[in-house]
């Protein structure tokens, strides 16, 4: 009984000072962060944090150039595309353009029913593409400029919409990006846009191909 | 040229003000390892962060010089307030968390083409619900389909997780034109699936699935697709 007592009471003297022993170990705490900023009294304290940078990963672009419709001429074509840099290698693409193809050899030698209505004279295609910066670098102008470039190689999927049909695209190419500034840039693309067609009475796979200039802003 | 010689002091916008922890940290021409390192800024010395291309960042020294840092070097300085600098990047923890999740499949659909877009709202970490779109590009015909799905996803927090869907939606198919005659059928359908998701990396999320469908003709006359797709998204 006496034993159980004196436990009692010397842990109930025991707290008090556990108590004190970390208060005082906190002190020592706050003292050791005070000396760390008398030695770093420079810093200028603005709260910018470094999570609020302005991220400049979006490409838009418009461009516009041929597009050569196998049997159906080389036309003006034009466009948009958006683009998302994932690394400074990899990126996506999405692209939609829009070109009015002309009359086939066949239409105009033989004359007669033209193959296709006005509508579906009017070539309309979209695709999503995988892109890669292939070549990265310089490019220097006189002695006093250097702008960045990247030869990129890109390839996807898509809908070609011609002739009245909806048909499945594959399209690469290749294109080279120069940067006037970090968020003006003018492109240079090739691409071969690969689809299905049976207009002129029998199925075929056909290469159209597509020479563009265009103008993009990063955001 | 004003600006090149502001110091950070006099500087009109107001930028994240960091200090080399490190030896010393390495500014290169462009955003990218190949470019050249022109410059380096040793310990104690200051730049601002102006702005961030993927994992670069172009900041400025005390002397206006300006060049690109890698993320891995800016991570070893100091913020104002003395503590390491820490960039807030999504993990593997957020994903098990995500709410929104917006992404781009392709793959075949009763052996056709199919390209298509989805967006879904986790409502918890197990069940989410989803809205997709996509085009169909057969050789006899091209189709829209549009479904709504619930999908539910057992084991959340690991990095390989499986799910299960169940929906419903609608599918608008045209013969091509070629074909005599044309004739348009548009379809309410009902589909069951099953599929994987992994996180990759950041805010990106590998998927691919396989779905099984029946359409409810209007000919009463029901058939039966298989669908295979795969494709990346990414999660907020």
């Amino acid at each position: 009984m006496e034993g159980r007592l004196r436990i009692l009471l010397l842990s109930a003297l025991c707290v008090p000072c556990l108590w004190s022993a970390t208060a005082l170990a906190a002190d020592g705490g706050t003292d050791r962060a005070a000396e760390q900023q008398v030695i770093q009294p420079k810093i200028d304290r603005r709260e910018v944090g470094i999570d609020e940078i302005d991220s400049e990963d979006f490409e838009i672009s418009v461009f516009g150039g041929l597009l050569s419709t196998e049997d159906f001429g080389a036309n003006a074509v034009i466009g948009a595309r958006v683009a998302y840099h994932v690394s400074e290698g990899v990126f996506f693409e999405a692209t939609y353009g829009r070109s009015t193809t002309s009359e086939s050899s066949v239409e105009r030698i033989y004359g007669g029913l033209p193959a296709l209505t006005d509508s579906g004279r009017i070539l309309s295609y979209y695709n999503v593409s995988l892109g890669y910066n292939l070549l990265p670098g310089e490019a220097f102008i006189g002695r006093n400029w250097a702008f960045r470039t990247a030869l990129y190689v890109i390839a996807g999927a898509g809908s070609t919409t011609f002739a009245g049909d909806d048909r499945f695209t594959i399209n690469f190419g290749a294109g080279y990006r120069f940067l006037a500034t970090d968020w003006l840039a003018l492109h240079i693309d090739v691409r071969d846009h690969i689809f299905d067609i049976d207009v002129l009475g029998y199925s075929k796979t056909t290469h159209n191909l597509e020479t563009t200039a265009g103008l993009s802003v990063f955001f | 040229m004003l600006l090149l010689g502001g110091t950070p002091a006099q500087a009109t916008e107001e930028y994240a003000l960091l200090q080399v922890a490190e030896p010393f940290i390495e500014l290169h021409t462009g955003p990218g390892v190949g470019y050249p390192v022109f410059h380096v800024v040793d310990r104690a010395g200051f730049v601002e962060v102006l702005k961030r291309k993927t994992d670069w960042f172009k900041v400025r020294t005390a002397d206006g010089k300006r060049g690109w840092v890698a993320r891995a070097q800016l991570e070893k300085t100091l913020t104002a307030s003395g503590e390491n600098t820490h960039l807030k990047e999504p993990a593997l923890g957020d994903f098990s968390q995500r709410h929104w999740e917006f992404g781009l499949l392709g793959g075949v659909f009763n052996n056709a083409a199919e390209i298509g877009l989805y967006g879904g709202y986790a409502f918890t970490r197990n069940l989410s619900a989803e809205l997709s779109g996509a085009q169909v590009l057969g050789d006899y015909s091209s189709s829209y389909l549009l479904n709504l799905k619930l999908l539910s996803q057992p084991f959340p927090r690991w990095r390989v997780s499986p799910f299960f869907s169940l929906g419903g939606g609608y599918l608008s198919t045209r013969p091509r034109t070629t074909l005599v005659p044309p004739r348009d059928s548009n379809d309410f359908t009902a589909h069951v699936g099953l599929g994987l998701r992994t996180w990759l990396s950041r805010r990106f999320i590998l998927r691919a699935e396989f779905n099984r469908y029946v359409t409810f003709s209007s000919d009463d006359n029901n058939e039966e697709f298989k669908e295979w797709k795969a494709g990346f998204a990414f999660f907020f």
